[in-house]
């Protein structure tokens, strides 16, 4: 077991070496001369000057120099400055925005794991009645429709049309803050966000499901009297859970990516509205740094569910 | 008797088998007369409409649908019919293109890890864990914000995104076949890797590639519709689904004139829908394991 975790953690590690490589070769390949920024347009700067600022950089040393420079740095913490955010550090900026990102990721996730999870065992316990045809429609189409879409008709119906709900933004402007504020802003982006992922859970977990409820041992547990409910809760659906919990895992990505949109629809002030505006503005330091974070979650995150599936099922061989 | 309805199914290849279980499904039939329809207005349509996509009206703007223009007029009064429309022939390019260049490439690299070796097969598949480690949209917007916006780039981004999944269905397809006795003689016989690939490796992936491009071809509308939505796709005055979604981006359009963006979304949605049903069909018809 000690041998898997170390061996999963190292190709991690390797995984973002090889990122950190990659969002390298793309930031050199981004238009434009790195030293414009530090150049004063009001004043007239010679050949002799400039070289002087490139040397002062590193940048006239070769590549994998200039890599391992900014490498070391990277590790340190330092990313960097925005080019047009006043000079901003690209991690106080990242600091800043990585709280509200999480906390709408975390709403949805969590929303996601409940309503797909207890969706799934209602499709599977009541397969083909009314409730599972009208969760597997619904499902169906949280699949099918994109992020943005569902997220700009559910801001029209729940917040323009019925009022239900504030339009945008995290907090009301000027007020003092309050939990319930917070809450009032977070809940349609996050049930928004939330749909894509909850339909994948729940066709997972209807199906898993469905096939734990032929195994012998829910025969058994049947036959010795126990209760359906207790059969279900107990037998069936711990054992189900299993595969769905990789499938959480594997869905983050697609939660990130939903969360771009929807931070942008809602302007919720989090990673992804970070990257949209640092991408028209062509704000190239920040866009590298957070895909560097947003990289490095995701493979965190993988390793976590591999390691996690490694130690909840006991079936699995590992070594 | 037997004999020769045993004989006359097996005469039937496996494409006139695949062809009969597709055309037994009713799903994906429905799809495929839904697609049909949908390209039919989108190629034919603009003949037949009075207003042509980039005309502007200014004593037209943010008319309601009905009348002269059926599904109403945007903000500098342009009709949005023909609009959606055009939009829906610039989508259809982008996502044909997009995925043609996608599945040469990933057929290529996949065939290649599989063909070419050890070590070329170890460089290639860690190449595509890495490529599958960010998220698509985060990946699409660091390539969107080097290439700029156009219809070109768009292309281009889409389909450098889109080939990694492939890639490892062809390989480990063509891993299987390798191991094959004809591949194998082939190979004895001096084959090289061009006519195995081009001989043996096309052949008989030729179900992954059909089915893949079909379900890629909605996910590269939805991805254009996604990166034109933020403004990094197909940039305006060209008419795309994803840049009239756009418009709801400014919260009057959202509240005043739903028709502007509700219409271009319906039209994303039914055809991505219709798609898919093509495609899961496609699945379906070519595999033998599945019974029908």
């Amino acid at each position: 077991m000690l041998g898997y975790v170390l061996r999963r953690v190292a190709v991690g590690f390797a995984m973002l070496l090889a990122l950190s490589l990659l969002i390298f070769i793309l930031l050199r390949l981004t238009p434009g001369d790195p030293i414009d920024a530090f150049i004063n347009p009001n004043v007239a700067m010679t050949d002799a000057e400039m070289a002087a600022v490139r040397a002062r950089l590193g940048l006239d040393q070769p590549l994998p120099v200039q890599y391992l420079r900014w490498a070391r740095s990277a590790v340190s913490g330092d990313l960097g400055y925005s080019l047009q955010r006043n000079g901003e550090t690209v991690l106080g900026l990242i600091a800043q925005r990585i709280g509200p990102t999480v906390l709408l990721m975390g709403a949805a996730i969590l929303i996601a794991i409940v309503l797909g999870i207890s969706g799934g065992v209602i499709g599977a316990v009541r397969r083909n009645s009314p409730a599972d045809l009208g969760l597997s429609v619904v499902a169906f189409f949280g699949i099918s429709s994109p992020a943005f879409l569902t997220a700009l008709l559910g801001l029209y119906v729940f917040s323009v049309l019925l009022g239900w709900a504030p339009s945008g933004g995290m907090l009301t402007p000027g007020a003092p803050f309050s939990v319930a504020d917070l809450l009032a802003h977070l809940i349609l982006p996050a049930l928004l966000l939330a749909i894509g992922q909850t339909a994948l859970i729940m066709r997972y977990m209807r199906a898993s499901l469905l096939e734990v409820l032929n195994q012998d041992y829910v025969r058994t547990a049947r036959a010795k009297g126990v209760r359906e409910f207790w059969v279900i809760v107990k037998h069936a659906t711990r054992n189900a859970l299993l595969p769905v919990v990789t499938l959480i895992g594997s869905t983050i990505g697609l939660a990130i990516g939903g969360a771009i949109f929807l931070e942008s629809i809602f302007n919720w002030p989090g990673m992804g509205l970070l990257l949209i505006t640092s991408v028209e503005t062509r704000d190239y330091p920040v866009i590298m740094g957070a895909t560097l974070v947003v990289g490095a979650c995701v493979i965190a995150v993988n390793l976590a569910t591999d390691l996690a599936y490694a130690l909840i099922d006991p079936r699995i061989k590992v070594g | 008797m037997a004999i020769a309805g045993l004989l006359q199914r097996h005469a039937k290849g496996p494409l006139a088998r695949a062809v009969r279980r597709f055309a037994a499904n009713g799903a994906a039939l429905a799809g495929l007369a839904i697609l049909l329809a949908m390209l039919a207005l989108i190629l034919a349509g603009p003949a037949f409409l009075a207003h042509q996509p980039n005309d502007i009206d200014l004593l037209a703007i943010n008319q309601p649908p009905g009348g002269e223009h059926l599904l109403g007029t945007d903000g500098v009064g342009r009709d949005v019919l023909a609009r959606l429309l055009e939009g829906g022939r610039i989508s259809m390019l982008v996502a044909t293109v997009s995925v043609a260049i996608s599945l040469v490439i990933g057929f290529i690299v996949g065939s290649v890890a599989a063909m070419g070796g050890r070590f070329l097969d170890g460089l290639l598949m860690r190449g595509v864990d890495l490529a599958m480690t960010l998220p698509p949209v985060i990946f699409l917007l660091v390539l969107a914000s080097i290439t700029g916006a156009g219809i070109g780039s768009t292309i281009l981004v889409i389909a450098l995104l889109s080939w990694p999944v492939l890639s490892r269905m062809v390989r480990s397809r063509l891993l299987e076949l390798r191991e094959r006795d004809f591949v194998v003689a082939a190979r004895g016989m001096g084959a090289g890797l061009g006519h195995l690939l081009w001989r043996h490796g096309l052949p008989n992936s030729i179900d992954i590639l059909v089915v893949y491009a079909t379900l890629q071809i909605a996910a590269a509308i939805l991805l254009e519709a996604g990166l034109s939505f933020l403004g990094l796709g197909v940039p305006p005055p060209d008419a795309s689904w994803g840049n009239m979604l756009n418009a709801a981006r400014s919260s009057i359009v959202l509240e005043r004139a739903p028709w502007q963006w509700m219409s271009p979304g319906a039209a994303l949605v039914i055809t991505v829908l219709a798609i898919n049903f093509v495609g899961d069909g496609l699945r379906d018809a070519f595999d033998p394991r599945s019974d029908l």
